[in-house]
């Protein structure tokens, strides 16, 4: 069923992306903002706008009831999540569908079926999907947890059934600390999540994070390769390329494999990604979540495929059969996204929200810069520090690194304090020009290299 | 006897209680040490504790709970 009015749950440059994306597919757009986003850019560039609430995310962009009235009152016929917020909460995928709408992304079953970690974890071993050592599902008992934890072998992560985001998560290194760890994570979980389940996990060392990012239209899945995200800050990602350079073509071959496979065994519908975990030393990979939206990092994969992955799960989500089938999806050539934080990197990242005073994008084949910055545009604090995403493509890593490097040069914001001198730093770096990294690696080098 | 206020060092939404499910830091007529935390600013989803600089009895907050706040905005008077 064609859309006639798509309204944006979401803010920042990704309701920018989203309008564009309607756009170009004849559908009109309404985007919702709170009293600090009256000015935003999505606002000025959607057909139209409806207020839903005050600053805080709470009342606002997590307000199901605003959101879904704002619809009633446009007219809107569908709504898109964006990413963050209320995109991957199943109650809101319900209640939009509920309310006659139709909502971008998979069914609120699929989303509850794979937010579960533990069940997330049963349904890609059942789809022949490896996952990290661990225990088989939550555990209740402290005894069985002991007697599993000594058997997956230290060190072991200790993981909230109901957590997520980097929340709720412990290292044991030995069974005595274990011992002492596991009822406390479960006291915890139980506090923060209203839910005590608990699983553990193999902590592999230096891993490198690969995901690899799929369509499905709830009969057939197809993949578009793999992204490799593994330079992270406390477990948020800060700069991504795709493909992953290192990554043996075999490896490759089976990774896509198994995210088809993944996606087709719960008839994924909308634009999904699979996270793993992948060792060098050992070849092996591991299944960690799936993510049930369209993610931050999605124009590197945009660059390497020429697939506008926005527009494709809009068309999706109107019912249309997927329009490629695998053999026509190409990986042509390296990308790379660096995030652009309103954040300080000679003050321990200190979140630095304000006015802009003067912006310089920079330009030129193979250069894109997603943001929600205009000259003259207020960054508010209530937000994350996201202000743009800086994306280069060229036909190898190495020409991109050097196109990285002179669009960082040109890209200048002021008025406010941003993360673009890490990543400067970053493409000159010997061991990310040599791809030589794991998901630890960014932490360890900020500690040998402090930036001023 | 002056009155001392608190300001907050950066802009974001203020809180009273270090987690939803706790009690608010300090309530108004409470005694307050120089060091202690009054509440929390969160900013950009990074959480900061505001501490007070001098000692005495907590006489007015001056932003409620999950109020924005820019930085410079006195949030609480110390009567010291």
């Amino acid at each position: 069923m064609a859309m006639g009015n798509l309204l944006i749950a979401n803010r920042g440059e990704i309701a920018v992306r989203i309008v564009r994306a309607a756009r170009e597919l004849g559908i009109r757009t309404t985007q919702v903002y709170s009293q600090a986003d009256a000015d935003s850019l999505a606002v000025k560039l959607a057909d139209g706008s409806v207020e839903i609430g005050p600053p805080a995310a709470a009342k606002s962009y997590l307000n199901i009831e605003a959101i879904l009235s704002a619809a009633r009152e446009t007219g809107a016929d569908a709504v898109h999540p964006g990413y963050g917020f209320l995109a991957e909460n199943a109650d809101f995928a319900d209640a939009v569908e509920s309310a006659g709408l139709t909502f971008v992304g998979p069914r609120g079953a699929t989303i509850r079926l794979l937010g579960d970690k533990v069940a997330a974890r049963e349904a890609a071993a059942k789809a022949g999907v490896p996952t990290v050592p661990g225990s088989p599902g939550r555990i209740d008992d402290p005894a069985a947890a002991h007697e599993l934890a000594k058997g997956i072998g230290f060190p072991v992560l200790i993981k909230a059934t109901a957590g997520g985001g980097g929340r709720g998560i412990r290292v044991a290194n030995d069974q005595a600390e274990f011992d002492r760890l596991a009822p406390q994570a479960s006291a915890e979980a139980k506090s923060a999540f209203g839910d005590g389940g608990i699983y553990i996990e193999k902590l592999i060392e230096k891993a490198r994070h690969i995901e690899i990012q799929i369509l499905g239209d709830g009969e057939r899945a197809v993949h578009f390769f793999e992204r490799e995200c593994s330079l992270q800050r406390r477990r948020q990602k800060v700069w991504e390329e795709a493909p992953a350079v290192t990554l043996p073509g075999d490896i490759r071959r089976k990774l896509c494999a198994a995210a088809v496979s993944l996606a087709r065994s719960v008839n994924y519908r909308g634009a999904g990604t699979l996270e793993f975990l992948y060792d060098d030393a050992t070849k092996e990979f591991y299944f960690l979540e799936m993510n049930t939206r369209i993610q931050v990092e999605h124009p590197v994969t945009e660059f390497i495929t020429g697939v506008d992955l926005v527009r494709e799960m809009i068309r999706i989500a109107q019912g249309e059969p997927l329009r490629l089938r695998q053999e026509d999806i190409h990986l042509n050539g390296h990308a790379i996204e660096c995030r652009i934080n309103a954040e300080d990197p000679a003050n321990g990242f200190m979140p630095a929200p304000g006015a802009i005073e003067a912006l310089m994008v920079p330009g030129g084949p193979g250069v894109r810069f997603d943001t929600l910055l205009y000259p003259g545009c207020t960054v508010p604090p209530f937000y994350d520090s996201l202000l743009g995403k800086l994306i280069v493509w060229d036909d190898s890593r190495e020409s991109a690194l050097r196109r990285l490097a002179g669009a960082l040069e040109e890209l200048e914001i002021s008025g406010l304090k941003t993360t673009k001198s890490l990543h400067q730093a970053l493409a000159v770096d010997e061991d990310v020009r040599a791809a030589n990294f794991h998901t630890r690696f960014l932490e360890q080098w900020l500690e040998r290299n402090p930036l001023s | 006897m002056a009155n001392k206020q608190v300001l907050s060092p950066v802009p974001g939404t203020f809180y009273r209680k270090p987690a939803p499910d706790q009690p608010p830091y300090k309530e108004e007529g409470d005694q307050v040490a120089a060091g202690e935390a009054i509440g929390l600013v969160e900013v950009m989803k990074s959480f900061h504790e505001i501490k007070t600089d001098f000692s005495g009895t907590v006489a007015k907050f001056l932003v409620d709970n999950e109020d924005p706040v820019m930085a410079g905005q006195p949030l609480v008077e110390i009567d010291g």
